[in-house]
């Protein structure tokens, strides 16, 4: 094993935070940390995008995903912050067990 | 043989992005986890940068840090009650949350570990110019197609969250 960086490296990182980001999703009640955890699997993904781009293509593909999954991330930012604020104001809570209606 | 200074830098992107990772997963108040994340992004973007695909790092930066990032903690202060940490995020859970995670992120990585060796790096293309070559050319479609997505969530999210004035005339659905 060679101490020059290569692609597994990469993998290896993506992977133990993609780990991070589901045990975040999991062991959370609340919302806004459920989406945290969801960025972080996001951005796992990403780094696994670019690097397969990088050390098996070296062309561009992986890149044009990785924006790809970058302007959803944002739009699922976006969108969800703003329900996350909506049912706030309409049920105080946003505790992910406590919402378990649709409408009050 | 001693490691080179990208390889040390990618150490310490990698330190970084994990270290802050365990503290947005595991950190018992919502705000902390909020700010931890901006090193996660931060870390991410400079292997993007090592990776040598500068426009992904630096559209990371912006896109995320200024933000996904704006706009998560900007809702985790404007829920009430949210910055206490006893109710804020209690465990659901966490025994099998972790094994599950645990076992799923061994699998990764043994994933991961089986491309060992067969990377010497490439010559770094300049990416830019491919890039937009690329986004313009055989993902046009995709491209116009995330435009159009942007222009509903911008609608849709202002729709969510506008105050109701004529609570009467117009039923929201």
């Amino acid at each position: 094993m060679t101490l020059h960086i290569g692609l597994s490296h990469y993998l290896v990182v993506a992977a133990l935070l993609f780990g991070l980001g589901l045990v975040c999703v999991l062991t959370r009640r609340n919302a806004i940390g459920l989406l945290m955890g969801i960025e972080l699997m996001l951005n796992a993904a990403t780094v696994n995008l670019v690097a397969f781009g990088r050390f098996l293509q070296n062309g561009v593909s992986g890149q044009v995903f990785a924006l790809f999954v970058m302007v959803l991330a944002a739009a699922e930012a976006a969108v969800a912050m703003a329900v996350v604020l909506a049912v706030n104001r309409s049920m105080k809570t946003i505790q992910v067990s406590e919402t378990v209606h649709l409408k009050e | 043989m001693t490691p080179s200074v990208p390889d040390l830098m990618f150490y310490a992107f990698a330190v970084l992005i994990l270290a802050c990772g365990a503290l947005v997963a595991f950190s018992r108040n919502i705000v902390h986890s909020g700010f931890a994340l901006l090193g996660v992004f931060t870390g991410v973007a400079g292997l993007f940068g090592l990776a040598s695909a500068t426009f992904i790092a630096a559209a990371q930066l912006i896109v995320y840090v200024g933000g996904v990032l704006v706009v998560i903690l900007f809702a985790v202060m404007l829920t009430k009650g949210i910055g206490e940490p006893r109710r804020s995020n209690p465990m659901v859970h966490p025994v099998p949350a972790l094994a599950l995670s645990i076992g799923l992120t061994a699998l990764c990585v043994l994933a991961a570990l089986s491309f060992h060796g067969n990377a010497p790096p490439p010559e770094p293309p300049d990416s830019v110019a491919p890039l937009g070559d690329a986004l313009l050319g055989p993902y046009l479609l995709p491209f116009e197609f995330l435009s159009l997505l942007l222009l509903a969530v911008l609608v849709g999210a202002v729709m969510t969250v506008r105050k109701e004035i004529k609570p009467g005339k117009e039923e929201r659905a």
